[in-house]
C-alpha cells in the first residue's frame, strides 16, 4: 500500500495574495484553495504505479479542516483507492505545522503499514519542505526527497533528484518515503465519471487525539509582510554623474 | 397541480411567490463538492487542452480532442448512471455549462446539440427499450446525435414540415422522405431524432390528416446522407448540415412518443433545454466583463485610466447589471425545474430572449471599450461577437418566443375575462387589484423593500394595460405584434425584477448585503422601462404613429426596398 499524502488544500497558484490585516498571515477566508500542485504529482505517480502493478492500493491521507475532504476525493477521482481524513477544526488548520503533519503520518503509517510513502515536496503556503525529511527520521526510513524520475526493481527504488548541483541518483530500500518534485510527471485531470466513482470511495475520519499526537504549534510567525515595493529608477546622462550618485547614496 | 409560475401570474396581475421566495437553493452539500468538482476537471480541460481560436479557425474540433471530451464524460452529462451517464441535474448542468459560455461557444454547441437537444427526446418520451438501446454510446459519445427539424421552408413555422413517413403495407416500418436544413452535429451523428408528417386517422371524423411523428433514426438503416460543412458566421467548429432522408426505412420500434404526437415532442424537448443557455451565457457574460475591466483599468487616454470617465463606467455598471439579472433569471429557472414546477415554459423563453439579448450587448460593449484593439482578431474578442449572433435566432428565434410569452399571457387574461362577464366587471376588478397588493407573505430584507414596492405598481399597471388592449383587440390581439411586443418585454422586465429581488435577498439572509445595489440598480432601470413601454401599450396618439410607421413598413415591402430617392 501507498501512503499519498495531502497537505491541505493551498490557496490556488494564480490567485493574488493578500496580507492579513493583523500582519500575522494571508487572507484565506472566501480564496480559492487547490490541490497543492506538488501533492498532484505524488498522487500521480502513485497512480502510475498501481498501473503497473508496483503497487496494489493507494491510500491518500489528509490533515486538515472539513474542506479537505474535497481535496482528497479529488485524489480519489484521480485514482486513488480510499482516504483517511485527519480532521482539524476550522481556523487552527493554518496553525498545523510540519512536525505536527509529521507525527501525525508516523502514526498513519504504524496504523497502514505501507511500504511506500509519497508526498509532495513541499506546501506553495510555506514553502516548508520539512514533512517528508521529518517523517523518515521518525520511521527511521531512507528518503528520497525531490524526485524527478523514479523507478523500482527488485524491491528496492532508484530515485533521481534535482538538487542545486544538478540531478543525483540515488538507490533505496523499501520502505521508504519520497517527495514529489513538479518533473516528476504530469499529473492526469480527473473525468468526470472518475469523480462520479470517487464519491463511492470509502473516505475514513479520525482527529489528532484519535491518534495521540499533540499538534500544538512549536513555531510562532511573529510577522507577514509583502515584499517592498520597488523603488523607480534614476536615469543618468554619463558615467561620472553615475559616479556621484553611487557616492551620494554610499555605495562605494 | 395547479400552476404557481410567477410569469402567468403577473398577466393576472397576481405577484405569485411560491417560485421566486426563497430563490431556489436546490443543491445538498454532496452535489455543491461534486459540481465544484467537476468545474475543477472541466477548467482544467478549457485551459490547457482546447483551444477555441484554433477550433474557430479549423471550423473543427481536432479528433483527438474528441476522444478527451469522451474520457473526461463530457456527452453524457444528464443520462441516468444505469445507461453510463452522469445522472447532473439540470441546475448541474446548468453550472458546467458556463464552462462553453466562459470559453469556447461552437464547442458547447456541438456538446449541446448532441445531448441538450439531440438525444433529449429519447430521455423524456424514450421507452425502456429504446433507452437500453441508444443511451449507453450516446452518453459514451461513441456515437453522436442531432435534432432534425428545420427545412427549407419551415423555420418557425415548425408544423409546416414537409419531410414525409409512410407505414409499409406489412406496417413493420415507415418510410421516410425529405431534407432539413442547418442541423447542427448533422454532418457527424449517428443517430437523428427526426419529425416527419405522418398521415393520421382522426378518431373522431375518420378523416386522414397529416401529423407531426417524432422519430429515432438511425444512419445505419440506409438512406440517410449529408451535406457539406456550412460555411457560418461563428460557432465555426460546430458542425452544421443538411440532412437528406431518401426511402429510409424505421422499425416502428423507433417511433418516439406517440404517432401524431411528434409536434409537442419537438417543442418539450426544446422547452426542457432551453435553460442552458441563461447559465451558458452567464459564463460568457463574465468572461467579457473580466477583459472590458482590465483594459478600463489600464489603458491611459488623455488624463487619466479610460476607468475615471463617467461614460466607460457607466458601461461597466450596464455590463454587470445585464449579467447579474441573467445569471439570476437562469438559475432561477433550472432551480424551479428542479424543485418539480409542473410548468415553466414562459419562464424558459423569458430566460432564453434576455440571456441572448443581454450577451450580445455586453460582447458589444466590450469591443466599443475596447476601441480598435477590439475589432482585431488576435485579441480574441470578435470571435465572441461572431459567436454570439446565432444565439438570438436558433432554439426559437427571440421574435418568436416573445410572440409566445405574450400570447399565453393574452389566453389567460382571455380566460379569466370569459369567466368574469362583462368590461365593466373587468375594469373593477382591475382596480380592486390596485388597491389589493398588501405586502408579501415573505420577509424581504429592509433595503429591498423599496424594490419590492415598484414590482408590485409594476406588475398592477402591466396587469391593467395588457387586459385593456385584450378587451380592446379580442381575438385580433394574435395580429397586434406591436403591442405583442411591448407586452413581452414588459413581462420578461417584470420576471427579470422578481429574480434579481430574490437573489439578493438570500444573499442578505446570509449577512451579505453586496448585491442590495445590484438588485435596486437593476429594478430601478427595469422599473423605468416598464414604466414607458405601458405608457406606450395606452397611448392613443401613439397607436397611431405606430400604424402610420407600419404603413411606411408595408409600402417598402411594395416597393421591394428603401422608399426615398436620393436628396441631390
Amino acid at each position: 500500500a501507498v501512503v499519498s499524502t495531502q497537505s491541505t488544500g493551498v490557496i490556488d497558484y494564480a490567485v493574488k495574495i493578500r496580507v492579513r490585516p493583523d500582519s500575522l498571515g494571508v487572507v484565506t477566508d472566501g480564496v480559492k484553495h487547490s490541490m497543492n500542485p506538488f501533492d498532484e504529482n505524488a498522487i500521480e505517480e502513485a497512480v502510475r504505479m498501481k498501473q503497473k502493478k508496483i503497487v496494489k492500493e493507494i491510500v491518500v491521507a489528509s490533515c486538515g479542516p472539513s474542506q479537505s475532504q474535497e481535496t482528497i476525493r479529488t485524489a480519489l477521482a484521480m485514482g486513488a483507492d480510499r482516504g483517511i481524513h485527519v480532521e482539524v477544526p476550522a481556523g487552527t488548520d493554518a496553525d498545523l505545522q510540519p512536525l505536527a503533519v509529521a507525527k501525525i503520518f508516523s502514526k498513519l503509517v504504524e496504523k497502514e503499514k505501507p511500504d511506500l510513502v509519497i508526498l509532495g515536496k513541499q506546501a506553495i503556503d510555506d514553502d516548508a519542505n520539512q514533512t517528508t525529511q521529518l517523517l523518515a527520521g521518525m520511521l527511521d526510513w531512507p528518503q528520497g526527497t525531490m524526485a524527478s524520475v523514479v523507478n523500482a526493481a527488485d524491491g528496492r527504488l532508484t530515485i533521481t533528484r534535482e538538487i542545486d548541483g544538478g540531478l543525483e541518483d540515488i538507490s533505496v530500500s523499501l520502505p521508504a518515503v519520497i517527495s514529489a518534485d513538479l518533473r516528476l510527471n504530469e499529473p492526469r485531470y480527473a473525468t468526470l465519471p472518475n469523480i462520479m466513482k470517487a464519491k463511492k470511495k470509502k473516505i475514513e475520519k479520525m482527529t489528532p487525539e484519535n491518534l495521540g499526537v499533540d499538534i500544538t504549534p512549536r513555531l510562532k510567525i511573529l510577522n507577514v509582510v509583502d515584499p517592498p515595493v520597488r523603488q523607480a529608477g534614476e536615469k543618468v546622462p554619463d558615467v561620472s554623474t553615475l559616479m556621484e550618485k553611487l557616492k551620494e547614496k554610499g555605495h562605494l | 397541480m395547479s400552476s404557481t409560475s410567477f410569469a402567468r401570474g403577473i398577466f393576472l396581475g397576481e405577484l405569485r411567490e411560491e417560485e421566486i421566495f426563497p430563490y431556489p437553493q436546490v443543491l445538498d452539500s454532496d452535489q455543491k463538492e461534486t459540481i465544484s468538482m467537476m468545474m475543477e476537471a472541466g477548467h482544467a480541460f478549457f485551459q490547457n487542452t482546447n483551444d477555441a481560436a484554433a477550433n474557430d479557425s479549423a471550423e473543427k474540433i481536432p479528433e483527438e480532442q474528441l476522444d478527451e471530451m469522451r474520457q473526461l464524460g463530457m456527452y453524457g452529462l444528464m443520462v441516468p448512471e444505469e445507461y453510463g451517464g452522469l445522472a447532473l441535474t439540470n441546475t448541474m448542468y446548468a453550472k458546467f455549462g458556463e464552462l462553453t459560455g466562459e470559453y469556447d461557444l461552437g464547442l458547447g454547441i456541438h456538446t449541446g446539440a448532441h445531448q441538450s437537444i439531440g438525444y433529449k427526446g429519447i430521455l423524456l418520451y424514450g421507452n425502456p427499450e429504446q433507452k437500453e438501446k441508444y443511451l449507453p454510446s450516446l452518453a459514451s459519445g461513441d456515437v453522436f446525435a442531432c435534432f432534425c427539424l428545420t427545412e427549407p421552408s419551415s423555420g418557425s413555422d415548425a408544423s409546416s414540415i414537409k419531410t414525409r413517413a409512410v407505414l409499409n403495407e406489412a406496417g413493420t416500418h415507415y418510410v421516410m422522405n425529405g431534407a432539413k436544413i442547418w442541423i447542427s452535429n448533422g454532418g457527424i451523428a449517428e443517430i437523428f431524432t427526426v419529425f416527419a408528417q405522418t398521415p393520421a386517422i382522426d378518431a373522431k371524423t375518420g378523416e386522414t390528416k397529416d401529423k407531426i411523428t417524432a422519430f429515432i433514426v438511425e444512419r445505419a438503416f440506409g438512406g440517410v446522407s449529408h451535406g457539406p460543412p456550412e460555411k457560418k458566421m461563428g460557432i465555426k467548429c460546430s458542425n452544421t448540415s443538411e440532412v437528406y432522408f431518401e426511402n429510409v426505412e424505421i422499425p416502428v420500434e423507433n417511433v418516439l412518443g406517440e404517432v401524431g404526437g411528434g409536434f409537442k415532442v419537438a417543442m418539450n424537448i426544446l422547452n426542457n433545454g432551453r435553460f442552458g443557455m441563461g447559465a451558458c451565457l452567464t459564463g460568457t457574460m463574465r468572461m467579457l466583463i473580466s477583459k472590458a475591466v482590465d483594459h478600463a483599468n489600464n489603458r491611459k487616454q488623455f488624463v487619466s485610466n479610460l476607468r475615471e470617465y463617467q461614460g466607460i463606467q457607466q458601461k461597466i455598471a450596464r455590463m454587470n447589471l445585464l449579467c447579474y439579472a441573467n445569471e439570476s433569471m437562469a438559475y432561477m429557472l433550472c432551480g424551479n425545474m428542479d424543485r418539480g414546477a409542473p410548468e415553466y415554459q414562459i419562464e424558459a423563453a423569458m430566460s432564453k430572449i434576455f440571456a441572448s439579448q443581454s450577451a450580445w450587448d455586453v460582447c458589444d460593449e466590450t469591443i466599443q471599450i475596447l476601441g480598435g484593439a477590439g475589432f482585431m482578431k488576435d485579441v480574441g474578442i470578435e470571435r465572441w461577437m461572431r459567436d454570439l449572433r446565432i444565439f438570438r435566432i436558433f432554439e426559437g428565434t427571440n421574435d418568436i418566443l416573445k410572440l409566445f410569452i405574450a400570447l399565453n399571457g393574452v389566453q389567460e387574461l382571455g380566460n379569466l375575462f370569459k369567466k368574469q362577464g362583462n368590461l365593466g366587471t373587468v375594469m373593477g376588478l382591475a382596480q380592486k387589484r390596485v388597491l389589493g397588493m398588501g405586502s408579501l407573505k415573505t420577509k424581504v430584507h429592509a433595503d429591498l423593500e423599496p424594490s419590492v414596492k415598484q414590482l408590485q405598481e409594476d406588475i398592477t399597471k402591466f396587469h391593467i394595460a395588457t387586459s385593456a388592449q385584450v378587451i380592446k383587440y379580442k381575438k385580433k390581439i394574435i395580429e397586434q405584434q406591436v403591442v405583442l411586443n411591448r407586452i413581452a418585454e414588459s413581462s420578461i422586465l417584470l420576471q427579470s425584477m422578481a429574480a434579481v429581488i430574490s437573489r439578493a435577498n438570500l444573499a442578505a439572509e446570509k449577512g451579505d448585503t453586496s448585491e442590495v445595489v445590484l438588485a435596486s440598480a437593476w429594478c430601478g432601470e427595469a422599473h423605468q422601462k416598464i414604466a414607458a413601454l405601458v405608457a406606450d401599450m395606452q397611448n392613443a396618439d401613439l397607436t397611431k404613429v405606430d400604424n402610420a410607421t407600419l404603413n411606411v413598413g408595408k409600402l417598402s415591402l411594395d416597393n421591394n426596398g428603401y422608399l426615398a430617392q436620393s436628396p441631390i
